[in-house]
């Protein structure tokens, strides 16, 4: 049998890959450039909602170093619409979604023409020479307004309105009828909260390049799916997939932002066609804000009903969700996503969701790091709090009567999903233990007798998720058009060194250093002679990509299942090798030996280099050890944590600053600690950044006013606190490495955990909500007109 | 984030500068250190026919100490105003301010004077030079002038500059001795004032015997507190007199509404960041 021995496995090795990404000595997209390659720029709707009248395009066909000028009308015949894989209900209505706009345009930032020219420079100079008329049409903009439906963005729709999603806990025979509880509740609190817009801000803008010289059609692009990028060109344009061939190289950061079937992309492949030659476009950091989706967008409104003592007894849920101008990929799915999350960690009797996705005139919304599960998150422990003061017990004490017990597991919440373990306990003591949660109470109480003018609010936020996007019968169930599986290969080379090919394509996760470690684990061979390989669909045929905390928990599993191929490929040859049988043999340390004599044995480099010559192998032996696997999880992983946050709000002037953060986050098994860590750094910076600085401002027309980073505002170290960060161990059940995912969960937990400390600070001048982001300006007008 | 063409000049004296700008005509531009222009040209929010970088003007860069005043060149870096001990000598506050100003590496980029005749009315060395009643002189066809700080802020992004001159130096008369502190209030540390206050403060035997104020972000062009000044003359450091002369910090002022705060937002900021700014300045 195959025993692992635990060495390379939760080791804090730094990553291998960070010189080459951080010195920027890498293949990003942009630093490709290709023989005869043209450039390409855009221009893009200043308006957000008008009819196309003329477009001049003489004068930039006249520019220097023009090649050629595309509008709307040239590529209507071979577009056709983007793609949505995630139609929610039967009857979802989608309007066109084309890549460049023909007769309309929807949303400020739509492609309305496009240059391409002999370098970069010339065609952004030429696109200032476009003329187009836009005859103005009323522009939809508010989520609520835009669902009464007074203004209709698509008349051949009827309707502003895309889908109606509900689940019902009654109607599934997961539990009772909402309406009931409600009825007979002791304590019924009710409150509305927004989802502001976010914008994903990654580091790398959005680049790709075409070239169609060759065989293949080859895509490169900075993008978080190439083989989803693959297929959906191929389905939605017409060119058969295997002449087709996507390369993501080194990608800067995605957040779900490059979650994407882009405009940019198909335009790119297009045009490169449609010119015989390379095209490249780069888009600038304005375009990157204006026109690469945005995430959350919501109106939630909560019902949450409970006994006298605390004890919850139903939730109902009401979202409106802002799908934008139309459906990009998994645009119509994100909230959907949050309907699995409300119940969060808690048992509740009585469960009722609905969502209405509606369209505005403004840039779709898409995957954002969480994807539906912050705001869910972000609506509970809310609501927790709410409840909490509205009975008079600590927030703390209001969670530990209502979640699932340890002894509990695994559980079936009432909205079907099966958790399969977790240890709320076990997190919440160890992180109340590290935040000295008396001390700060008894602090706060201080500063409220003495009336001093930074006051201490106390935030707490717990959570799980439903992440390892995965099963792929579950994602059939609720209509996603792909499966959940991952891919991965393990080549064994002559010389014992390794080279790992895997489906999961990372943007800044740090796959090289961990799946080096997997397989270092796993086959004892040295770390550093593991090659990973990746993003290529010559490559790596096989994969679903990056995203939803997956990777680890389905593409890293596929590979375990891989590693153990090789090792019983190379078990009949070991013995053939060892004149053993092999049934006495054993794998430990990278090595078969016999077992019980300690002699020395053959190493799986030694195998390798015997089956390359192939001169002694047993009778019918196949002369290679490669191997492959595909796993398909039996269940979604659920990572949990509990998260406190102290804060302290100067009441003069409204600023917050966060005192402490602390979180204790269990991740079942961690393959790479540091890793683990900077994933948990990068989740609360986001996260907070939500709670704190981020919105995506529209004026009344509809244009986007923070599309640079000096008005949409990304916090940087300076405004973090440092975070202490710890974790708890629950291993995962569904799983042979017993891991869970980890990528989203800082930024799913920390922003309630903020907002709820604000609130905990203010709440004595009888603020009751502050909307994010909780600016200063915000805090301090709740503050005055709370006082009143 | 590409530019639209123009020409480039780099001229070697400030006479030179005055000609090359004088034969562009009005849609050239002048390049400081490139902290403001740069951004704007590479998103197109300008597009002059002609750059007139003043970078290779040695008479433009370097601080020079007379009897009564420091005289800073347009072209000094924020980091040199930031090192140099003769500033923290006798312009405490300017060097308070200059320490504000964006991240170190736009700090060895950006010029002092860029700064002043950008005139973003919420850069952070504006209020200062005003409250330490600098003066600018200006360079320009007709030769060199001097105009007071108080007159060469003239609106949003407007200074007494005519299209044909260029900053050469700013004096700022010698504070020595006088404490300071800059109060700056943004959302987060990369970004521009949201309100800022400004104090310089002369004392003796533990009173205020003379203070200068200024605010930052509170109007067009930045302003000074006068209200604020005359009333902590005399002045025990007391919070609640600090407390007390700071209340009418924005008289006279005129703060606009934009997407961080609006006036009666910036009033409440301008109102505690001057008790702030004094305070601080007093225990210096």
């Amino acid at each position: 049998m195959t025993e692992t021995v635990d060495r390379e496995l939760g080791k804090a090795r730094t990553r291998k890959e960070d010189a080459r990404l951080i010195s920027g000595r890498t293949r990003w997209t942009d630093n490709i450039t290709l023989p005869g390659m043209l450039h390409m720029a855009i221009l893009r709707s200043p308006v957000a909602r008008a009819g196309i009248g003329k477009i001049d395009t003489d004068q930039a066909r006249a520019s220097s170093g023009v090649v050629a000028v595309f509008t709307g009308a040239d590529l209507a015949a071979e577009q056709g619409s983007l793609p949505c894989a995630w139609p929610i209900t039967e009857d979802q209505k989608s309007p066109n979604a084309p890549s460049i706009a023909d007769t309309t345009v929807n949303f400020a930032g739509e492609a309305v023409a496009v240059v391409v020219a002999r370098s970069a420079a010339e065609a952004r100079d030429a696109v200032d020479l476009i003329d187009v008329d836009y005859e103005d049409l009323p522009v939809v903009l508010d989520l609520e307004t835009a669902a009464g439906d007074e203004e209709v963005i698509y008349p051949e729709l009827g309707t502003n309105c895309s889908a109606n999603w509900v689940f019902d806990s009654a109607q599934a025979g997961s539990g009772g009828d909402v309406e009931d509880a409600i009825r007979d509740a002791d304590v019924v609190v009710r409150r509305k909260f927004r989802q502001q817009r976010l914008i994903p801000a990654f580091m790398e803008p959005r680049s790709v390049l075409v070239d169609p010289t060759g065989p293949q059609t080859t895509m490169y692009s900075a993008t978080q799916v190439p083989h989803i990028l693959r297929l959906m060109l191929a389905m939605s344009l017409g060119v058969p997939e295997h002449k087709i061939r996507v390369i993501a190289p080194d990608v800067g950061g995605g957040f779900g932002g490059k979650l994407q079937v882009t405009p940019e992309e198909f335009l790119t492949f297009l045009i490169g066609r449609r010119l015989g030659k390379p095209v490249k476009y780069t888009e600038t950091r304005t375009e990157s804000l204006l026109a690469a989706h945005h995430g959350r967008d919501q109106i939630q409104r909560l019902t949450l009903a409970a006994r006298g003592d605390g004890t919850i007894t139903g939730l109902k849920v009401e979202l409106l969700a802002d799908m934008g101008a139309c459906l990009r990929l998994v645009t119509p799915g994100v909230p959907i996503l949050g309907a699995f999350m409300f119940n969060a960690i808690y048992k509740i009797p009585a469960y009722h969701f609905s969502c209405t996705n509606v369209f505005t005139n403004k840039v779709p919304t898409d995957a954002y790091r969480g994807a539906g599960r912050p705001e869910a998150t972000f609506g509970i422990e809310r609501m927790m709090d709410e409840l909490a003061v509205e009975i008079g017990v600590d927030p703390l004490e209001i969670r530990e009567k209502n979640w699932i017990k340890h002894e509990e597991f695994p559980y079936t919440t009432v909205s079907t999903l099966t958790y399969d373990s977790g240890n709320y306990e076990a997190a919440t003591a160890r992180a109340t233990e590290l935040f000295g949660y008396p001390e700060l109470r008894a602090e706060q109480a201080r500063r409220r007798e003495n009336g001093d003018p930074v006051q201490l609010g106390i935030g707490v936020s717990t959570f799980t998720e439903m992440c390892g996007l995965a099963p792929s019968r579950v994602l059939g169930s609720l209509n996603y058009s792909a499966g959940g599986w991952e891919h991965a290969e393990v080549r064994m080379l002559p010389t014992g060194k390794v080279e790992v090919v895997t489906g999961s394509s990372p943007h800044g996760q740090g796959h090289d250093t961990a799946w080096s470690q997997i397989v270092a684990d796993r086959l004892g061979v040295p770390f550093e002679d593991v090659e990973v390989l990746h993003g290529d669909t010559q490559i790596s045929q096989r994969g679903m990509d990056t995203y939803g905390s997956r990777s680890l928990v389905v593409g890293g599993i596929a590979l375990v299942k891989a590693l153990d191929k090789v090792i019983e490929k190379a078990r009949p040859i070991a013995a053939h090798l060892l004149e053993a049988a092999e049934d006495d043999l054993e794998f430990t340390a990278g090595s078969f030996g016999v077992r019980g004599t300690g002699a020395a044995g053959v190493t799986i480099a030694d195998i390798a280099l015997a089956v390359f010559a192939a001169h002694d192998l047993p009778d019918g032996a196949e002369p290679n050890l490669d191997s492959e696997a595909s796993y398909d999880p039996e269940n979604f992983s659920f990572p949990h944590g509990t998260h406190l946050c102290a804060t302290e709000v100067d009441t003069e002037t409204g600023a917050v600053r966060i005192r402490s953060y602390v979180c204790v986050d269990d991740i079942g098994k961690v393959v790479n600690p540091l890793i683990a860590e900077g994933q948990v750094h990068g989740g609360l910076a986001q996260g907070i950044a939500q709670a704190l600085y981020e919105e995506a401002v529209h004026d009344e027309f509809g244009t986007l006013t923070t599309a640079s980073l000096a008005d949409y505002l990304v916090p940087s170290a300076m405004d973090l606190p440092r975070f202490t960060t710890d974790m708890t161990e629950t291993p995962a059940t569904s799983n042979p490495l017993g891991v869970k995912g980890v990528g989203e969960a800082g930024t799913i937990a920390s922003t309630p955990a903020v907002v709820n400390a604000v609130l905990d600070a203010v709440r004595q001048f009888g603020v009751r909500d502050i909307e994010m982001p909780c600016t200063p300006q915000r805090v301090w007008q709740a503050i005055q007109g709370g006082s009143k | 984030m590409i530019p639209a063409p123009f020409d480039y000049a780099a001229p070697s004296t400030v006479e030179e500068a005055v000609t090359v700008l004088a034969d562009a005509g009005e849609d050239a531009k002048v390049l400081g250190g490139g902290q403001s222009l740069m951004p704007v040209l590479r998103m197109r929010l300008a597009a002059p026919t002609t750059v007139v970088d003043l970078g290779r003007i040695p008479e433009l860069r370097g601080i020079r100490e007379e009897a009564d005043a420091l005289v800073i060149g347009a072209m000094t870096t924020h980091d040199e105003v930031c090192r140099a001990e003769s500033v923290r000598a006798h312009a405490a506050l300017l060097a308070e301010a200059t320490h504000t100003v964006a991240d170190p590496q736009i700090r060895h980029r950006g010029t002092f004077g860029g700064s002043l005749a950008h005139a973003d009315p919420a850069g952070d060395l504006l209020a200062p030079a005003l409250a330490l009643d600098a003066s600018m002189t200006i360079a320009g066809p007709a030769g060199r002038r001097t105009v007071p700080a108080a007159e060469f802020f003239v609106d949003f992004f407007t200074t007494a500059l005519a299209e044909n001159e260029v900053l050469v130096e700013v004096r700022v008369p010698k504070h020595t001795g006088w404490q300071a502190h800059y109060e700056k209030f943004n959302r987060v540390a990369q970004a521009w004032s949201t309100v800022a206050v400004g104090a310089a403060l002369r004392m003796e035997g533990g009173a205020i015997a003379e203070a200068k104020v200024g605010l930052t972000n509170m109007d067009t062009v930045p302003v000074r507190a006068r209200t604020v000044e005359a009333a902590l003359i005399g002045r025990p450091v007391t919070a609640e007199a600090i407390r007390e002369a700071a209340r009418d910090a924005a008289a006279g002022a005129n703060p606009g509404t934009d997407a961080n705060a609006d006036a009666a937002y910036r009033t409440q900021l301008a109102r505690v960041l001057t008790a702030r700014a004094v305070t601080a300045a007093a225990r210096t």
